[in-house]
């Protein structure tokens, strides 16, 4: 019920931010969004994917749509033609996804295949063997120790080529201004 | 927005909680939720506000670029590095359980150093971004 109220929210709040045309309350709105989110994910029991979500999606990304706004004009422009065939691509992707949940287990039953697999490994052995009551910890920095690496290096090569990209304009731009 | 005082007053306070918040969301994510990941952000998050209050260069004064620098690759090299440590001490690479005698003492230790490579690795990314975005405006307004 709480899941399926903040889900109709979310819907209605994805129209809004796709007719709205001012860029202000567009990135307010994001930060709408993914605080519903997150109080999902808090109603699905994932607290860390929560936390994730209110601290990236809620407040980092906001402040920098924020001061990429503010390079910008504050109002969209009107598409040139009407996007017909992307809207058309659009639902039947989204159909067709919907369609594929329709075959998942229910939500936390026990017998899905996914929890037959070595998450039950992890349940019953992750507080004995690494002495971490967190489950996720347990699971995202020792059993899982070499994505976690992977992780961080995608976020530090994300890192490394904004700076590439934003770093070059600026030669150019000294020059330009004298 | 250095002129607004409410804005000062209410940073002032907040930015010393939220430093302390990304710390326990650090150190605790072995018992609760959260990691080194959301503790990165929350710190990032702590000295953009002090940016977005008091102005881009009192930032710059507190966390420096070169610093900021050396976070982003600083964080991945820990990770790796306690990789190696694992292999120096004789097990495989980032295993845990001979950073110690205790192995339970050792996962102990391994996931902490790990965290903090993540922490600073993403603190470090997000400042810099926000950086360089922030930075751009001054540029174009000289």
């Amino acid at each position: 019920m709480i899941i399926a109220t903040l889900l109709t929210m979310i819907a209605v709040i994805t129209v809004v931010i796709v007719r709205e045309r001012n860029l202000f309350a567009v990135v307010v709105l994001f930060g709408i969004y993914s605080f519903l989110m997150a109080t999902v994910l808090v109603a699905l029991d994932a607290v860390d994917v929560a936390m994730t979500e209110a601290s990236v999606g809620a407040g980092i990304s906001t402040i920098l749509f924020l001061s990429a706004l503010h390079l910008s004009k504050g109002i969209e422009m009107k598409p040139l033609h009407r996007p017909f065939l992307p809207l058309i691509v659009a639902l039947a992707t989204g159909a067709a996804l919907a369609y594929g949940t329709l075959d998942l287990p229910a939500f936390s039953d026990p017998r899905a295949a996914i929890h037959q697999h070595v998450a039950k490994r992890y349940v019953d052995e992750a507080a004995r063997e690494t002495g971490v009551p967190n489950i996720v910890t347990a699971v995202l920095a020792s059993y899982r120790g070499y994505d976690t690496l992977g992780e961080v290096t995608v976020v530090f090569t994300a890192g490394i080529g904004v700076i590439a990209l934003l770093r070059r304009m600026r030669p150019r731009k000294r020059g330009e201004g004298s | 927005m250095k002129g607004y005082l409410v804005l000062r007053v209410v940073a002032k306070l907040m930015i010393a909680f939220m430093v302390v918040f990304a710390l326990y969301v650090q150190f605790h994510g072995d018992f609760g939720p959260g990691g080194g990941f959301q503790a990165g952000v929350i710190t990032a998050a702590a000295i953009v506000f002090y940016a977005i209050i008091f102005g881009l260069p009192a930032a710059r004064a507190v966390v420096p670029d070169w610093l900021v620098e050396a976070m982003v690759a600083a964080g991945v090299l820990l990770y790796a590095g306690v990789g190696f440590a694992g292999l120096v001490l004789g097990g495989n690479y980032l295993d845990y359980f001979v950073l110690a005698a205790d192995p339970v003492e050792g996962q102990h230790r391994g996931i902490f150093w790990i965290e903090l490579g993540v922490l600073i690795t993403v603190a470090g990314v997000m400042l810099k971004i926000f950086y360089m975005f922030a930075s751009r405006d001054e540029e174009r307004s000289r």
